[in-house]
């Protein structure tokens, strides 16, 4: 893997950059490996990049079925933060912000990382009382937050509408420091050739098509590049998380749900945050290339078209016309649709299964993205000790019968 | 937006309905003989279905009344709707 730097810069300029290297090789399947991961995802590719790194485990396969990053990990609208209410929420999110803070470093490649401050904002009593509540259990986590005033609001984002007069007027907001934005794509790219750079296989257009197993335990996986054997196996895949543990003949408490994003024409910088609004429902930032990135709720029934409805667009436009009347004249460029797998507590579900060798790490709902690192860190751990590590552990399946739910409705900063 | 046939109404858009997820699950009959893994398949465990899916809605802003689609989740085609007493309709499998 050569390192990226300014010299390999300037040494392929010299050649009008037409000699880089590859930044991952792109295999046929090995017959045997010691590992499968099904999904070449931020968080598939984060996972068997930490496996390589921190366990040394390098005959590793990831499948993805179409190219890497094509998913989710390329259709969300990139906000990192971790005020999460719940203790185990807060630390396997700030684990996650962690390794973002020295993730372009350690990768060799930029991921753009932007700590521009997330502001959650208040509009009404309850969302006050809710923020001063989060924001002290954040502390107590260590995890950085504050609770702002309207006056202070105005003075981070001057274009916001502060009017008493609107129908749900600002009461104040929460603000995360050290929460921002990054490049999606690049998380993808940097993990996927770090781990190609370790040895990892990773194989692409090759959909999973069944899960094999053997006295209750993986043996490997078909797929349409044939049978690749393997003693452990993990499904990373967000969208289809159900359809491949009814391969396993394992039922779910998933539920998935179609999940839109847009953004606007570029324009100049005008805004150097990230802004959510739980009440009135949108979240926005500006991309380096100047265009607003919107975002807002899922539609509410099951699906997997990869589009959403256009009324979900005509609350979320109309929200941000309220937040932000200047923006009202933009013209949106692109709008489209992923497919989020949801739990019952708005929570992931990252462990082992009733199958052994088989393990689960999906489930992410609305907010995968901000978990990539810390989601494959602590799965590389969980696949190569079988067992979870203590980051991840509450995040069993088995809650759901326990009863050990960890509720983050309402309670993670958005609403779900 | 979809198009959405209530078996009372008549086709009426999207959102003058609220959905209510997974269709013709059964409560248990002796909710107290189950142990804690039944009852969480019970509460929890869904089909998730990817294709065609029985599934619940509500007609919350017009005769608030509940029925069944089988809708296929992938292409969004509203196969059929019936009213909740009714089997549903034949080729859509739960």
């Amino acid at each position: 893997m050569t390192k990226y730097s300014i010299f390999s810069l300037l040494r392929n300029a010299m050649g009008y950059h037409q000699d880089w290297e590859k930044a991952w090789r792109s295999p046929a399947p090995k017959p045997n490996y010691d590992v499968i991961i099904i999904g070449g995802g931020g968080h598939g590719l984060a996972t068997a990049y930490y496996l390589a790194k921190e366990h040394g485990i390098t005959n590793v396969a990831v499948l993805e079925k179409g190219w890497i990053g094509g998913g989710n990990t390329g259709r969300n609208t990139t906000i990192i933060r971790s005020n999460y209410l719940w203790d185990e929420s807060a630390a396997i999110y700030d684990k996650s912000l962690q390794l973002y803070e020295g993730l372009s470093q350690e990768l060799n490649y930029n991921i753009m990382l932007s700590q521009r401050g997330v502001l959650n904002l208040a509009h009404n009593l309850s969302d006050l009382r809710e923020i001063e509540r989060r924001i002290n259990a954040n502390r107590l986590n260590g995890v950085d937050g504050e609770v702002l005033s309207v006056e202070q609001v105005k003075k981070m984002v001057p274009i916001i509408n502060d009017s008493r007069a609107t129908r749900y007027p600002i009461l104040g907001a929460s603000l995360q420091k050290r929460g921002g934005v990054a490049r999606h794509d690049a998380i993808a790219w940097g993990y996927a050739r770090a781990a190609d750079g370790r040895g990892i296989d990773i194989i692409q257009n090759c959909e999973v098509t069944g899960i094999n197993r053997e006295g209750g335990k993986v043996t490997g996986v078909e797929t349409t590049n044939g049978t690749i054997n393997a003693p452990k196996v993990a499904i990373v895949v967000a969208g289809h998380t159900s359809m491949l543990a009814q391969m396993a003949d394992i039922r779910l408490p998933i539920v998935s749900h179609p999940l839109q994003a847009m953004v606007t024409e570029p324009i100049k910088p005008i805004i150097d945050c990230v802004v959510m609004s739980n009440a009135v429902h949108v979240y926005v930032s500006q991309s380096d290339k100047g265009e607003l990135v919107f975002g807002a709720g899922v539609d509410g029934h099951i699906g997997y078209s990869q589009r959403g409805g256009l009324h979900i667009v005509e609350g979320q436009t109309a929200a941000i016309c309220e937040l932000f009347p200047i923006f009202s004249r933009l013209r949106m460029m692109r709008q489209w649709g992923g497919i989020v797998d949801t739990c019952p507590d708005a929570s992931p579900i990252i462990g082992k299964t009733p199958v052994e060798g088989l393990y689960i790490n999906g489930g992410w709902g609305t907010g995968g993205f901000k978990g990539t690192p810390g989601s494959g860190w602590v799965l590389a751990h969980t696949i190569a000790r079988d067992e979870p590590h203590p980051l991840n552990a509450p995040f069993n399946l088995d809650r759901f019968t326990t009863g050990a739910l960890i509720d983050e409705h309402g309670a993670a900063a958005v609403a779900h | 937006m979809l198009l959405i046939k209530c078996p009372w109404c008549g086709e009426r858009e999207e959102i003058e309905f609220h959905y209510g997820g997974e269709a013709h699950i059964v409560r248990p009959e002796d909710p107290d003989a189950l142990d804690d893994k039944q009852w969480a398949d019970y509460l929890f465990a869904t089909a998730n279905t990817k294709g065609v899916f029985l599934e619940r809605w509500v007609h919350e802003s017009g005769c608030r009344r509940w029925f069944n689609a089988a809708r296929n989740t992938t292409t969004n085609e509203i196969l059929a709707t019936y009213k909740m007493s009714e089997k549903p309709p034949a080729g859509a499998k739960k």
